[in-house]
């Protein structure tokens, strides 16, 4: 497919009750950089039911333009019905780029979207930008567990689309004042063209999720905590006004839920004070955690690659160190 | 029921290490594994087969020679055949280009003997980890996907999917035929008897290549096929200078930690 413009598209993910996801108001920051540099629009897609405020939300945080399809049949989200309607907006307007966050939706809908479009992917990205000499998009993203970092072209493809971790790009503030360019586009999807069927939710996460990806202070527990250490690291989390977050071994141990993962099959965070107790490292883990501000380890081991990327580094018990370290911070803040 | 699964064989990247000086990844010696997913997915498919006796496991995979030990592997815990697509024109492809072969190839099949009733892979490979491969499978053949499964029942012509979400979990139902990529369970893969792994090592392993299909288009495979491309690749960038806390007792390190934080306004 040939683009007809430089238009740069973020996928607008909206809820079950039509507000956008984080992400994809993520992603409009970054775009707003990008197509500035790609010399096009930035136009924010909104598929849903009921999205009103996903729209204004979007408008507020910097798309220039706005292309919504909005009918009953699109909540709850289907890759079919979601496949259709992307696929027949990407078809008509033809833009340059697609950025989807890479949230269960997302990565559901992308490459599905993608093979539609007979068009590359790259997927789970860390970073964007534009190469200048070409004016395609460079996608920098892990492989091998995270031992490789790569960045990936699609030069003759169009349009490039790529998905993008949450967390990944700062939330930029929103401008109630701003408006934008709103374009309705009525793309109806009859119910035998939708082929699966939710038949039931359990939501177990929300707030959570929230909680460790906004925290400015997160305490997070590995492999070398076992559950009594986790008592140690809620305690310190607590004392700082922190978030609990964990390595995939403590999570696979079951020392903690799922949701408190962080890593390249968990969260990606930034926090202003990342603590790491008894996690030695992994880049499955760091690729999360990397862009915090301080990052404190408190290890036994002084060989821990968690080392290569601290500032400070402990050798030492964290049964011995976190403790002490809790009855101080308590001490600081007057907690009794 | 008929029963596909996809499997890749792949560097245990739990085991690769960084070249310090050269910082470049050390390959060598890193042990080659069934994708730990494609396992998960071939347990799926081998409860289904339990619950229905009659059922049969195809495998398909993409490689070279040496990933017949991976099909080996998984024939001896669940497969009944397997296919193996082995070609040096495929070499090199991504994502999309793997999934155009690999659809190309579950086409012939069912031209040959009848469509697969579920399709299954791994959620994604864990040396690529682009995710991307299941659902362009579904897209080429044109049938629903559910993704991200942790537990897939059979119950008469619906497949009923419990998929992970990043809120929980759903329970998503389609008509089959579908594709199904598959997450971690709270199950195990099955360990191999000694009477079915001699089993399996007496199977033959079905080679196709590139000259078995007929009309594939060959510009759409291999690395010039193949719409994404590897501009770069490096290590991720180490921090120097981490300050070391080493003192004779855990409180005292805790202390000078806390002092430090202090001084450097973190807390």
């Amino acid at each position: 497919m040939e683009a007809k413009n430089k238009d740069l598209w973020v996928f607008i993910e909206a809820d079950d009750s039509g507000r956008a996801k984080n992400v994809g108001l993520e992603l409009i920051s970054k775009a707003r950089e990008l197509a500035g540099m790609q010399g096009g629009k930035l136009v924010g897609v909104v598929i849903g039911s009921g999205t009103d405020a996903a729209v204004k939300a979007a408008a507020a945080h910097g798309a220039d333009k706005l292309i919504v399809v909005d009918a009953p049949e699109y909540a709850p989200y289907s890759t079919d019905a979601f496949t259709k309607a992307f696929g027949e907006l990407a078809a008509k307007y033809a833009p340059t780029s697609i950025l989807i966050g890479a949230t269960s939706k997302g990565r559901d809908l992308a490459p599905r979207l993608s093979c539609r479009l007979k068009t590359g992917l790259t997927t789970d990205c860390s970073a964007l930008d534009i190469d200048e000499s070409d004016g395609n998009l460079a996608c920098t993203r892990p492989a091998f567990g995270g031992n490789l970092m790569a960045t990936i072209i699609c030069p003759n493809h169009r349009p490039q689309i790529v998905t993008i971790r949450p967390g990944v790009f700062r939330l930029g503030k929103a401008d109630e004042g701003r408006s934008a360019e709103i374009i309705r586009e009525e793309i109806r999807v009859s119910p035998d063209e939708i082929r699966t069927r939710l038949l039931e939710t359990i939501i177990t996460a929300v707030r959570e999720t929230v909680e460790l990806e906004d925290a400015e202070i997160i305490v997070s527990g590995g492999g070398g905590c076992g559950e009594e250490g986790f008592k140690l690291v809620h305690e310190l989390a607590a004392a700082l006004g922190g978030a609990v977050g964990a390595s995939r071994v403590a999570v696979d141990e079951g020392w903690i839920a799922y949701d408190h993962q962080i890593g390249q099959t968990g969260k990606t965070v930034r926090p202003k004070l990342y603590i790491a107790c008894g996690i030695s490292g992994a880049v499955h883990h760091t690729s999360g955690m990397s862009g915090s501000k301080v990052i404190v380890a408190i290890n036994n081991d002084e060989t821990a690659p968690i080392l290569n990327i601290a500032d400070y580094g402990v050798v030492g018990d964290l049964f011995e160190v976190i403790p002490v370290l809790t009855k101080e911070v308590k001490k600081l803040k007057g907690i009794e | 029921m008929k029963m596909l699964v996809c499997v890749k064989q792949v560097p245990d990247t739990a085991e690769i290490r960084i070249d310090p000086v050269k910082n470049t990844l050390i390959r060598d010696g890193v042990p080659s594994i069934v994708n730990p997913y494609d396992a998960y997915a071939l347990e799926m498919a081998a409860r289904i087969k339990d619950a229905s006796p009659g059922s049969e496991i195809v495998l398909l995979s993409m490689g070279p020679e040496q990933a017949k030990s991976a099909l080996k592997e998984c024939l001896s815990v669940g497969g009944d055949r397997a296919i193996l697509l082995s070609d040096r024109a495929f070499g090199g492809s991504d994502a999309s280009a793997t999934s155009y072969i690999l659809a190309t190839a579950i086409k012939k099949l069912e031209a040959e003997e009848g469509a697969f009733d579920l399709i299954f892979c791994g959620k994604q490979s864990i040396d690529g980890d682009t995710a991307q491969v299941g659902p362009k499978i579904a897209e080429h053949l044109g049938i629903p996907q559910i993704t991200y499964a942790i537990d897939t029942m059979v119950d008469g012509d619906l497949v009923k999917v419990r998929r992970e979400v990043d809120e929980g979990f759903e329970l998503i139902a389609a008509k089959m035929p579908c594709l199904v990529t598959v997450t971690k369970p709270f199950y195990e893969p099955r360990f191999p008897t000694i009477r079915s792994k001699m089993t399996a090592n007496r199977k033959e392993i079905t080679v196709y290549t590139c000259a078995d299909f007929d009309g594939i288009d060959t510009a759409a495979i291999g690395l010039t096929g193949s719409p994404t491309k590897v501009k770069d690749t490096f290590t991720p960038p180490v921090k120097s200078g981490c300050v070391m806390i080493h003192e004779e007792t855990g409180a005292d390190s805790a202390m000078k930690l806390f002092g430090a934080l202090v001084e450097a306004d973190a807390l």
